[in-house]
């Protein structure tokens, strides 16, 4: 059994303007009120497979993707359900896909795990773990060499590190000074494996740093770090420095699918951590810099569960891909050929 | 007017053309640029286009394939060349994982525009770990299209219509053919659909692809010096296998051979013998015969080389026990 002693919970003033940090607050309870139903949703049944839940981890994607721009690609893995939904898909897109609807945003060829969004540049879902590194060299290659604005940021975990794809995207990206922002979120496990039982260097900048990039290092957990960070990295990553490695330290509160019966960490350790959860101490710093009142937050929560309720209420409603269009999409037809 | 030229030239004209015709054409692989291409396909293009279209890459197939697939997703034509298919084994989760399943995958809202070109096939010493013929496990996979070009028309002719086509398509290069020589008529025209006949005949059908062609028209013509007139198909693509074609061979010779570089067991071979099965059965005269490699990972010593492979011999030998 392991032991990561969780930090002082984030604190301090919130350095930003009252509707940016409401925006960021209310998205992060919009993930979480998304993912508390999916979980109830599947335990009624509704949803089946793998569903890998963000609990916990919510202040990393809001911060980081809210750092970006619309025009940047997105590679993202299978615990992506946030970054989908902070990326502007329809949560009804997403909770119909967890269904298995022909209304989700892959018509129910996809599942939790593969969530795509074209509009939104979200190139999965990828649930191959450091599948979507070499991905995004790729997409960064196309982005330099279309002599494009968009830079493109890869989301993957800790246990990716121990992967060969992630050694090899990270030295390819470095070689070729291509604009990728890699994104690594450090929740300390690797399904039920502690960070210090799969790698013998538990400090991930270290490894990023020997491939000769800048690698920094951020409380995940804290939001206005979060952002900040990732707003700098990728200013420089779009200046055309290279790719850049930021390490989010963060801790998931769930078990790692809804099959994980978490034998491995110890109940206190999760307690411990959620004292550093990411939506009520951002709620309580702003609140003591009065930029938020609990109407305001009651209000916002209120407008997530709404969205929740509808989103259900549209998986519900949605019908199943007729079993004719099932060989659909395994090629592209000629008219639809990108 | 048709000119001579080898299956090497033959495959550098066609790159060559790609890269001239569409500004989003690259390629990109392990000693593509400096070195000239492992095999000299790509002699002389670095000075041409410049190291951002012929991009070396270091020893990562599964980084620089995967790099493809997604340079591909956003808006680019790579080619990525991949020294032998032993070596793509480094980089089948990115083919398999994802090329081949984002399409389905995405809801029909993303597509993989990518060509794979490798080397496949034995017949040069190389021993086991740069011989094998696997292109029938590529052929396994849907999502992915895979051509086996074994003419020079066929060399010249098929990136073109792969580099077309919206989804990713993997190209196997046998060794054996890059130094075969042989003539373009000016009206050539290729698709990346159909299987052909490369010898009309009407005793049996000898089906087979890539590096095994030859071998397969050698056997033929020894047949025919026998009386026996062998008719031989050329798969061209592994995968959509081209069933009406292997299926109108069969109903007009009666009898059939299949003839494939891969091992026997789970072989491109045994697909064929159960399309037979399934489209041409009452049409049959004889069982479907097969000549495979032999079960044993690809020996040096060129007599046990040539041994564990295919030849004319074994496919003239099976082709007599077949008619008695």
């Amino acid at each position: 059994m392991t032991d990561h002693h969780a930090a002082a919970p984030p604190a301090g003033p919130v350095p930003w303007k009252k509707d940016f940090a409401l925006k960021l607050l209310a998205d992060m309870v919009r993930i979480r009120r998304m993912e508390e139903k999916a979980a109830e949703m599947y335990g009624a049944g509704k949803i089946r497979g793998f569903l890998h839940l963000y609990i916990g981890e919510e202040a990393t994607a809001v911060g980081a993707l809210h750092a970006l721009s619309p025009e940047d690609n997105i590679v993202a893995t299978y615990r992506e359900h946030g970054h989908a939904l902070v990326r502007g898909m329809d949560m009804g897109a997403i909770m119909a896909e967890m269904y298995g609807k022909r209304e989700g945003c892959a018509h129910g060829r996809g599942g939790s795990m593969h969530l795509f969004d074209k509009a939104t540049r979200l190139f999965g879902g990828n649930a191959i773990v450091g599948g979507g590194l070499p991905l995004a060299v790729g997409l960064g290659l196309a982005g330099k060499m279309q002599k494009e604005q968009r830079i493109t940021a890869c989301f993957f975990g800790d246990g990716a590190v121990a992967e060969g794809a992630f050694h090899e995207s990270l030295n390819l990206a470095a070689l070729w000074k291509l604009p990728v922002l890699f994104c690594c979120e450090n929740n300390l496990f690797g399904m039920g494996t502690a960070i210090e039982r799969a790698e013998s260097q538990t400090d991930l900048c270290v490894k990023a740093a020997s491939y000769n990039m800048p690698a920094l290092k951020v409380d995940g957990m804290d939001i206005v770090a979060v952002h900040e960070v990732t707003k700098q990295a990728a200013q420089r990553v779009r200046a055309g420095e290279g790719p850049l490695f930021v390490e989010y330290q963060t801790y998931r509160f769930r078990a790692h699918s809804m099959f994980d019966a978490e034998l491995y960490r110890q109940k206190a350790e999760v307690e411990e951590w959620k004292t550093r959860g990411p939506i009520h101490t951002f709620s309580a710093r702003l609140k003591a810099g009065d930029k938020l009142t609990e109407e305001e937050f009651l209000a916002l929560d209120a407008s997530a569960n709404a969205e929740v309720d509808a989103a259900v209420a549209f998986a519900e409603a949605g019908t199943w891909e007729p079993l004719e269009d099932l060989l659909k999409d395994v090629h592209t037809p000629a008219e639809n050929a990108p | 007017m048709s000119r001579k030229l080898s299956y090497r030239e033959a495959m550098r004209e066609a790159m060559h053309e790609a890269l001239t015709n569409d500004p989003r054409v690259f390629l990109m692989g392990e000693d593509v640029g400096m070195y000239g291409g492992t095999y000299a396909f790509s002699k002389g293009f670095l000075a041409e286009f410049g190291p951002e279209r012929i991009r070396d890459t270091p020893l990562s197939e599964l980084g620089f394939v995967g790099a493809g697939i997604g340079a591909a997703l956003g808006g680019m034509r790579p080619i990525v060349e991949v020294m032998t298919v032993n070596f793509s084994l480094l980089a089948l989760d990115q083919i398999v994982n994802s090329a081949a399943t984002f399409r389905h995958m995405s809801g029909g809202q993303f597509s993989v525009p990518l060509v794979i070109r490798m080397t496949t096939g034995a017949g040069r010493q190389l021993a086991a770990q740069h011989s094998h013929s696997l292109e029938g496990w590529y052929a396994h996979i849907p999502g992915i299209k895979v051509l086996a070009p074994a003419t020079i028309e066929d060399a010249r002719g098929m990136l073109a219509p792969a580099l077309r086509d919206p989804d990713p398509v993997v190209i196997f290069e046998h060794a054996a053919l890059f130094n075969m020589e042989g003539e373009l008529p000016d009206d050539w025209s290729v698709d990346i659909s159909s299987a052909k006949v490369r010898r009309a005949g009407k005793d049996v059908a000898i089906i087979t692809h890539g590096g095994s062609l030859p071998k397969a028209l050698a056997a033929a013509e020894t047949l025919a010096a026998e009386g026996i007139s062998a008719e031989v198909v050329d798969l061209r693509v592994l995968r959509l296998l081209d069933t009406a074609t292997i299926a109108a061979s069969v109903a007009k010779c009666h009898r059939a051979v299949v003839v494939d570089e891969g091992w026997r067991t789970g072989s491109l071979a045994a697909e064929v013998m159960a399309r037979i099965m399934e489209n041409a059965f009452f049409e049959l005269d004889a069982p479907v015969a097969r000549v495979c490699s032999e079960e044993v990972p690809i020996p040096y010593a060129r007599h046990l080389e040539e041994a564990a492979l295919p030849q004319p011999e074994k496919i003239v030998a099976a082709v007599q026990e077949m008619l008695g």
